[in-house]
């Protein structure tokens, strides 16, 4: 097992096979590194910023970077969590985030991040942009006003020729998330029910219906996230 | 010249009532305004939003009866979603719903009654606000069991709440078309069987006695329960349609003050063609009216005197009974006196109490056919007996799910004429010849104020006085005082 690295995540002795990516690295470990934009077997984007760790003393983002042997990374100090916090509050003011009234509420890693920071009491001022939401797909409802611009939809949902349906429109503040209009005929029932899932807020929602699980049986309700690991 | 006093500063309290009172050259009262500043953003805000949001974002409007609104929105859409109204749903989903709008019942009307309006009655409206709530109640070795008999309805009401919406307040269980739970059989027997005191039985035992409570204070004090702020008035309401008092669902029945039907069984999805809304410059309130009677003669009440005034009767025994004798002290008229609002919400609690027992029993709560759907509609209409009266959501929905309009009356708005009037009673009765507002005269307009139970957070004050500001105007308009606490 040449291939195998032996590395340290807060101190704690772990080993994975070269070239992993820190995240994938440590969950192997059962080590939990928040994050709002990777997901499992999809190309990493380092878009959110949340994974971020030190590794070797300098800071790098845990979805892009890769194990190598000796490493060794701060993950759980009160400089990253702090950091990570501060990346959660300037996502919920840059956005419109009413979790009071969104179905993704108890499902939504924003939030449950939110949660697991402790984000109590606003920082910064909120932003309150005037965004829309698209509902002209028969089969998604797009909230803009909640998009945190993770680029999971686009590397996550595509047709059988691995065309993109998703992708980003325009630039900056302005940037939203878009329907392909050639493409937009090929987001079928199934891959609208997995554009739902990966979305980490509630930015896409299925059409015609909403907050079908009860309060206390909703993903955070009952494990808060990380705590799995 | 006339004298301008003005104590200040004046706290701006939200749901502040403000009362102004005009007099004539020779003191009498001429006209008197009761303001409510309320602001009704959430008609507009909900514009652009998925149908389906709408249950759980309007609710937010209100933290004492969020369920009323939850209801009221999910019926609407279940029209929308071409549920339809009424026997549309599944047993399972429309049970549940009524579940979760008895515990609402049962803990709104025991907040209403035990921490708000016993304290006025065993210790006197004119006693001291320091002293006046449910605080002193409960340290007084005479009411300690009944300000923990309040504590604990309001506990099981919302318990209730809890298992059918998920939370206490701000729930998610109705959906469109249905609920997103029911109930398990621990839930069930933790209510029905649950530990003394906290079980059906105890409730219905509870509001019995309160209803025994409230009629030996009435036999002492039948002058003021009888003639406070009383004035006829015509009554709406929704009933059954076997004409059984039913605070989930019915048609809208409207009585006159003697009791001849004005408003026939109409089927709620037309209510606009019934019910108009005036606007006055001074309110930024409305005032409804049914249309076929006109703005003057048109208004009309809501809420529990209301309800017992326009149903023929209750559908459980022990509220029956008590139902019966509530209606021999009026000869079987309508009842137009203000604080017998009191007596009609004791025997609702008893009604709700007994409801809930019932629904408990019913092996449906427990079953998973949930919820339900038909060929979509572009309006829904959904009406509710919420605790203070009749609750009106209207919504249109366009063909990408999105709502485009919205129209919320709530019972305060239906009870904007009546808590006017009582205003006036009070003002006439209190401040004609009077040169000054004086202390007697601000507990009588808060007590007839709260007699209707509006939804202005001065109203629900637990605790102390309810913010309330009365200024008085001589002829020439001049302000002569202002008073507020
Ligand atoms: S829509 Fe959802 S998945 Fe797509 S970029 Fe926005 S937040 Fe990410």
């Amino acid at each position: 097992m040449a291939d195998l690295n032996n590395f340290t995540i807060d101190g704690l002795k772990c080993l994975a096979r070269e070239g992993t990516s820190i995240i994938d690295a440590a969950r192997q470990n059962d080590q939990f590194i928040p994050t709002l934009c990777n997901l499992e077997g999809v190309p990493p984007k380092g878009a959110c910023r949340v994974c971020t760790v030190r590794v070797n003393g300098k800071l790098m983002t845990a979805c892009t970077a890769k194990i190598s042997q000796g490493m060794e990374i701060e993950n759980q100090t009160e400089e990253l969590n702090e950091m990570r916090k501060s990346i959660v509050e300037m996502l919920f003011v840059e956005g419109n985030h009413f979790c009071p009234s969104c179905e993704k509420s108890g499902e939504c890693e924003l939030q449950a991040l939110a949660y697991r920071f402790e984000m109590t009491v606003p920082r910064y001022p909120y932003f309150y942009p005037k965004r829309n939401i698209d509902a002209s797909h028969p089969r998604i409802v797009k909230d803009h006003n909640r998009c945190i611009l993770c680029k999971r939809c686009v590397r996550a949902i595509k047709d059988e020729k691995g065309r993109s349906i998703f992708a980003f429109l325009d630039r900056g503040f302005e940037t939203r998330i878009y329907l392909d209009p050639d493409l937009a005929g090929q987001l079928t029932e199934e891959r609208a029910r997995k554009a739902v899932e990966v979305c980490p807020v509630g930015a896409i929602m299925p059409r015609g219906e909403g907050f079908k699980t009860p309060i206390g049986r909703r993903k955070y309700d009952r494990h808060p996230i990380g705590s799995d690991m | 010249m006339a004298q301008k006093i003005t104590i200040s500063p004046l706290t701006r309290v939200e749901g502040h009532g403000k009362v102004t009172i005009h007099l004539n050259d020779e003191g009498e009262v001429i006209q008197s305004k009761l303001h409510i500043v309320e602001f009704r953003g959430f008609e507009r805000f909900i514009q652009g939003r998925p149908y389906w949001e709408a249950p759980v974002l309007v609710q937010r409007l209100c933290g004492i009866c969020p369920v009323s609104h939850h209801l009221a929105a999910a019926k609407a859409m279940d029209v929308v979603v071409g549920a339809g109204t009424g026997d549309g749903l599944t047993p399972t989903a429309e049970k549940v719903r009524r579940l979760m709008h008895y515990g609402q019942i049962l803990q709104s009307h025991a907040l209403h009654f035990f921490h708000l309006a016993s304290p006025d009655l065993l210790f006197g409206m004119d006693a001291d606000p320091a002293v006046r709530n449910v605080i002193a109640l409960a340290k007084s070795s005479e009411y300690k069991e009944l300000a923990v008999q309040g504590i604990m309805m309001r506990k099981f009401g919302q318990e209730i709440i809890k298992a059918t919406a998920g939370k206490k307040i701000h729930g998610t269980g109705a959906i469109p078309g249905g609920v997103n739970k029911s109930l398990s059989v621990d839930e069930r027997d933790f209510f029905l069987k649950g530990e003394d005191p906290l079980n059906a039985d105890a409730m219905i035992e509870w509001a019995e006695s309160a209803i025994a409570l409230f009629l030996d204070y009435h036999k002492k004090n039948s002058e003021l329960l009888d003639n406070f702020s009383r004035f006829p008035s015509n009554h709406l309401s929704l009933v059954g349609d076997d004409g059984a008092l039913d605070l989930y669902h019915g048609r809208l029945r409207a009585v006159d003050s003697e009791g001849s039907k004005i408003l026939h069984d109409i089927d709620g999805q037309e209510y606009l063609n019934y019910i108009g809304e005036e606007v006055r410059s001074w309110s930024y309130m409305k005032f409804p009216f049914l249309t076929e009677l006109g703005k003057e003669k048109g208004w009309y009440r809501v809420g529990p005197l209301a309800r017992l005034n326009t149903c023929e009767f209750i559908p459980t025994p022990r509220a029956q009974q008590a139902f019966e004798a509530y209606k021999v002290y009026t000869g079987g008229k309508p009842n137009d006196m203000c604080m017998h609002t009191h007596w009609a919400r004791l025997i609702e609690t008893l009604f709700a109490a007994e409801s809930i027992k019932n629904l408990l029993e019913d092996p449906d709560i427990l079953k998973d056919d949930l919820a339900t759907k038909g060929a979509r509609q572009s309006e829904g209409v959904g009406l509710l007996e919420a605790p203070r009266g009749t609750l009106f959501h209207h919504y249109r929905v366009n063909e990408q799910d999105q709502i485009t309009m919205a129209n919320l009356i709530v019972s305060t708005t239906h009870n904007n004429q009546p808590m006017n009037e009582a205003v006036a009673y009070v003002a006439r009765k209190e401040m004609s010849g009077q040169k000054t507002i004086t202390e007697p005269m601000m507990n009588a307009v808060e007590v007839a104020i709260r007699a209707y139970d509006p939804c202005l957070s001065c109203a629900t004050h637990a605790l102390g006085r309810m913010p309330l500001e009365v200024a008085l105007y001589d002829s020439h308009g001049c302000l002569i005082e202002r008073k507020t606490r």
